[in-house]
C-alpha cells in the first residue's frame, strides 16, 4: 500500500503546530496503525529528519496510550479499538490519512501527537479511590455478597483505561463518560459507599476546574470508547452527584 | 447545594428541567390551538379563559417567560465555556461518525427557534398584551364575538409568514430529535425503559411540530 500521511507536527508544548505531509510506501496491509508510524520513522531518521513522536506502551488495547485522532475519528475507523490494534487494512492504497493528536484545552500537546493527560490523574487523585485498611487486617472482598447485576456493572465501568478518547471525540471535550465511569465502578458496590459523597462532588468539581466542556450528551464518547463505556455510567455520576449535592 | 447550579452537572440538570418545562407547556400549546381545526367554539372560549385567568396570566406566563429566557440564556452560555475547551480544532473531524446532526447543532436548531419566538411575541403575544393591559380591553370580544378564532385565521393568510412558521417548527423538530432525551439522561434517567422512551421521544418530537405545521397550513387554505 501506498499512503499519504498529514500528520500534526509541533516542537514543543509552546511552538506552533502545523499538518505536514509525508509518503510512505510498501506499507503491509497486516501492519498495526503505529508499525506504519515506526516505518515513517525509520525512513525519517535515515533521511536525517526528526521523528514523529507519539505516545505507546502496551500496543495491545489496554494502556491508553496511544492518543490519536485519526481520519477524523480518536482511534481511527474501526470501533472497539486503540490504535495499536488498528491495522493498515483497515485503509486502501492510496489512502491520504489525517493524523492529528487529542484536541482539548485541558489536554494540551507536548509534542507532535502527545498530549499531556495528566488532568485524568488529578480528577482520580481528587476521588477515584476507596480508603481501605491494608496493614494485615484485609477484609477478603469476596466476603460480601455483591449482586451480579451490579458487579457487572462495575466491571464494565473499571474497563476504562483512560485514554481520552473520549474528550477527543466530544464536541465539548467533555470528560464526563472517564469521570462516571471512575464514579460508577466504586458506586455500584459496597465497598465505595463509604466515600460516595465526597468522591464525586470533588470528582466533579476537579474536571470542572481542569477546563472540560459540558455534556450535551451527543454520545459520541461512547461511540468513540474502545473499551465500550456506557452512557448509562454519566446518567448514574449525574444521579450521584445530585444525591451528593442535597446530601452535602 | 449552593454549588450545585455552579457545577457542569448542576447546569445540565437546570437545563433539563427548563427543557421539561417547556415540552409540558408546548404540548398544552398544542392541544389548545388544534382545537381552533376542530372546534373554533372551544376554541375561543379556551383561548379567553386562558387569556384572562389570573393564575395563567400572572403565575405561569411570568414562570413560563423565565423558563424560556433561561434556557436561552443558559444555552448559549454552555456553547461559549464548550468552545472554549477545545482552542485548537481538528483539521480533520468526522462527527457523522458517532453522533446525529441534530445532537451536535443544538445551539443553530435554538437559535433559529428563539428568532421564530420573537416572531411568533410579534405576531400574538404583544398585540394580545396590548388590548388586554394597554387598551384595558379585557372582554375578548369584537362586533360582539370572541375574537380569538378570527384573529388566527388572519395571521395565516400570507403565505410568507405560513412558511417562516414551518421554517420554526421543523427547527423545533430538529431541536426535540436530541433535546427530549437528552434531558432525561441530564436527570439521570437511563434505566430499563430508555429504548421506549427513546421511541416516545420521536414520536412527540416530530408529532407536535408536524401538528403544528398542519394547524398554519388548514387556516391559510381553508381561508
Amino acid at each position: 500500500m501506498n499512503l499519504t500521511l498529514k500528520i500534526w507536527r509541533q516542537k514543543g508544548a509552546n511552538d506552533k503546530g502545523k499538518i505536514v505531509d509525508y509518503a510512505v510506501s510498501e506499507v503491509s496491509p497486516d501492519m498495526s496503525f503505529l508499525e506504519m508510524l515506526d516505518v515513517l520513522n525509520q525512513d525519517l531518521i535515515e533521511k536525517g529528519e526528526e521523528p514523529v513522536a507519539f505516545d505507546h506502551d502496551c500496543r495491545e488495547g489496554i494502556c491508553g496510550m496511544c492518543s490519536m485522532f485519526v481520519n477524523g475519528q480518536a482511534h481511527g475507523p474501526d470501533s472497539m479499538v486503540t490504535v495499536c490494534q488498528l491495522h493498515m487494512r483497515s485503509f486502501n492504497d492510496g489512502d491520504t490519512i489525517y493524523i492529528e493528536p487529542w484536541r482539548a484545552t485541558a489536554f494540551p500537546v507536548i509534542k507532535d501527537l502527545i498530549v499531556d493527560r495528566t488532568a485524568f490523574d488529578r480528577i482520580q487523585h481528587a476521588g477515584g479511590f476507596i480508603s481501605v485498611n491494608t496493614s494485615g487486617n484485609t477484609q477478603d472482598a469476596n466476603a460480601i455478597p455483591i449482586e451480579k447485576a451490579n458487579a457487572d456493572a462495575a466491571f464494565d465501568a473499571a474497563t476504562c483505561i483512560g485514554c481520552g478518547a473520549c474528550v477527543a471525540s466530544c464536541k465539548n471535550s467533555s470528560a464526563m463518560l472517564f469521570v462516571s465511569a471512575k464514579v460508577s465502578q466504586f458506586a455500584l458496590l459496597p465497598q465505595g459507599q463509604v466515600e460516595a459523597t465526597d468522591r464525586v462532588l470533588n470528582m466533579v468539581k476537579q474536571m470542572d476546574e481542569e477546563g472540560f466542556g459540558n455534556c450535551t450528551n451527543t454520545g459520541a464518547c461512547e461511540v468513540e470508547c474502545p473499551k465500550g463505556i456506557s452512557l448509562e455510567n454519566i446518567a448514574r455520576m449525574n444521579r450521584e452527584y445530585l444525591k451528593a449535592s442535597l446530601k452535602g | 447545594m449552593a454549588s450545585i447550579f455552579s457545577s457542569s452537572i448542576g447546569r445540565k440538570f437546570a437545563m433539563a428541567l427548563s427543557a421539561f418545562f417547556l415540552m409540558v407547556f408546548l404540548l398544552q400549546h398544542f392541544a389548545i390551538n388544534i382545537l381552533s381545526v376542530f372546534s373554533p367554539d372551544s376554541f375561543n372560549e379556551v383561548s379567553h379563559f386562558m387569556g384572562t385567568f389570573w393564575a395563567v396570566q400572572f403565575l405561569l406566563q411570568p414562570i413560563l417567560i423565565f423558563g424560556v429566557v433561561f434556557h436561552f440564556i443558559m444555552g448559549f452560555v454552555l456553547e461559549i465555556k464548550n468552545n472554549k475547551s477545545r482552542a485548537v480544532s481538528y483539521a480533520k473531524n468526522k462527527g457523522s461518525a458517532n453522533s446525529t446532526w441534530m445532537s451536535r447543532n443544538m445551539i443553530w436548531s435554538g437559535g433559529f427557534i428563539l428568532i421564530f419566538i420573537v416572531i411568533h411575541f410579534i405576531d400574538f403575544w404583544i398585540p394580545e398584551i396590548n388590548t388586554k393591559y394597554i387598551v384595558g380591553d379585557m372582554s375578548g370580544l369584537h362586533n360582539g364575538e370572541f375574537r380569538y378564532y378570527e384573529e388566527l385565521r388572519e395571521k395565516f393568510v400570507p403565505i410568507w409568514r405560513v412558511g417562516l412558521y414551518c421554517l420554526g417548527f421543523v427547527f423545533l423538530a430538529l431541536h426535540l430529535l436530541h433535546g427530549f432525551n437528552s434531558a432525561f439522561q441530564s436527570v439521570g434517567a437511563n434505566n430499563k425503559y430508555t429504548n421506549g422512551l427513546k421511541g416516545f421521544g420521536k414520536v412527540y418530537a416530530i408529532g407536535i411540530p408536524v401538528g403544528f405545521i398542519f394547524i398554519a397550513l388548514f387556516h391559510h387554505f381553508t381561508h
